[in-house]
């Protein structure tokens, strides 16, 4: 939301709007009232400041939000982040030994149930992506859940390779 | 009554029926079995995905289907047809008239235009050039590539080669569409191409059957059977899809 803000001050339907272009169907499941919700901890954590503007009387929202300077410190600092949001690979990983050693389950089943509901997310994700017009912002965002998606699939295909061979020399 | 005509019966509403359809390679100590004993029904106008690991049988399998190879053994109907019985020369009017193909690598004919290549299968099935002509351009115009027509295949890039191709597969309005690894050559922008045109085909009411390694392909699939050494090891109906939460996807949700 500070990134959003750090163009020029604007309104909060400006950022709504700009929100929703560079998410596309991703963005589908945020509300509206999420936009002000977070402007108001931003402004009460001294990161925005919102002045209220005397607009015309038929513009309900006269608000416009800015940066302060530690707001635009924190965006620099986002900015040269280099935190990556990884999947749980290490809890599966756990879940299969836990499954096996105390005998709760057959790993092969639990890689399968979890390559179905990674095919179908995979199978949203391609769906949304062949309905964005290409190279719009949401459709390179969707590049990269698709790609996320097909690496993970690849890591429990050798899942599968490993427990199968386990299961054979067991 | 002949034999085929019971298997019409016996087919009901399958465009592809298998039963414990073989294809086996060299003998004793080194006999491979490429298709072991695979049972499969697909129904006129759904997508199916043949998925698996390289050499698992997968595209072996799709030359059966299409009659581009001979069962070992087993029997195999398209429309209530009987493929494993007929003749060599039924066997090659039926390719050209009721199956189309989509390959990796294209298949185009270098010296031919797009135009060109789309024509062929109708003049090979003895259309006249003018209703194969009016074909083709109908179907450079539903690919998308009605302004490159007169281009050779050198001249256009790997996503409309395949697209050229798949117009070339539906030329003579084939029962079933039969792909091999049909987005293994591309990048990912011609792949969701090819991936909508498949869906466009789909809607369509195309009877679609893929075999690839690509989980992209697979997952806009209806139904996914993954294939290890020659034979079915498990079936995923993927129509429906997850709760429809894409933002979840990317921790956006909630």
């Amino acid at each position: 939301m500070l990134a959003l803000l750090a163009k020029e001050p604007s309104h909060g339907y400006q950022l709504r709007a700009r929100l929703r272009q560079a998410l596309g169907p991703l963005g589908d499941a945020m509300n509206d009232g999420q936009v002000y919700v977070t402007l108001a901890r931003l402004e009460k954590a001294g990161q925005v400041t919102c002045e209220t503007t005397a607009g015309a009387a038929d513009r309900p929202d006269r608000k416009i939000y800015a940066l302060t300077a530690e707001g635009q410190q924190r965006v620099a600092g986002w900015l040269a982040e280099v935190s990556w949001p990884k999947p749980d690979l290490a809890e599966f990983h756990l879940k299969l030994l836990a499954a096996t050693a105390a005998r709760l389950a057959d790993p092969i089943a639990i890689i399968d149930a979890q390559r179905r509901e990674l095919l179908r997310r995979l199978r949203d994700a391609q769906r949304a992506a062949m309905a964005e017009p290409a190279r719009s912002d949401a459709s390179l965002l969707l590049e990269g859940v698709v790609l996320r998606l097909q690496a993970d699939l690849r890591w429990l295909e050798a899942c599968e390779r490993n427990w199968t061979g386990r299961k054979a020399e067991s | 009554m002949t034999d085929s005509g019971n298997a019409a019966s016996e087919s009901g509403t399958s465009m592809v029926r298998a039963r414990g359809l073989r294809k086996e390679y060299g003998r004793d100590a080194t006999l491979v079995r490429a298709v072991d004993y695979v049972d499969l029904d697909v129904t006129a106008g759904e997508t199916l995905a043949v998925m698996g690991p390289s050499g698992c049988g997968k595209s072996t399998l799709l030359h059966l289907l299409g009659g581009l190879d001979r069962p070992s053994g087993g029997q195999l109907w398209l429309a209530g047809q009987r493929l494993d019985e007929m003749s060599e020369r039924a066997m090659a009017a039926l390719r050209r008239d009721s199956v189309g193909f989509v390959f990796q690598a294209f298949h185009l004919m270098d010296e031919l235009t797009a135009a060109e290549n789309i024509e062929l299968p109708a003049l090979l099935a003895g259309r006249s050039p003018r209703i194969a002509r009016r074909r083709a351009n109908q179907l450079l115009d539903q690919v998308g590539l009605a302004d490159r027509a007169r281009h050779l295949p050198s001249q256009l890039s790997g996503g409309q080669r395949q697209r050229v191709a798949i117009a070339r597969a539906l030329t003579n309005e084939p029962l079933v569409v039969l792909a091999d690894e049909p987005t293994g050559n591309l990048d990912s922008e011609a792949t969701l191409d090819v991936l909508r045109l498949f869906e466009s085909l789909h809607i369509a009411g195309q009877t679609l059957i893929i075999v690839t390694h690509d989980s992209r392909i697979a997952a806009t699939a209806d139904r996914l059977i993954s294939m290890r050494d020659g034979a079915f090891i498990d079936e995923t109906r993927l129509t429906g899809g997850t709760s429809g939460r894409l933002g979840a996807l990317v921790n956006l949700d909630g």
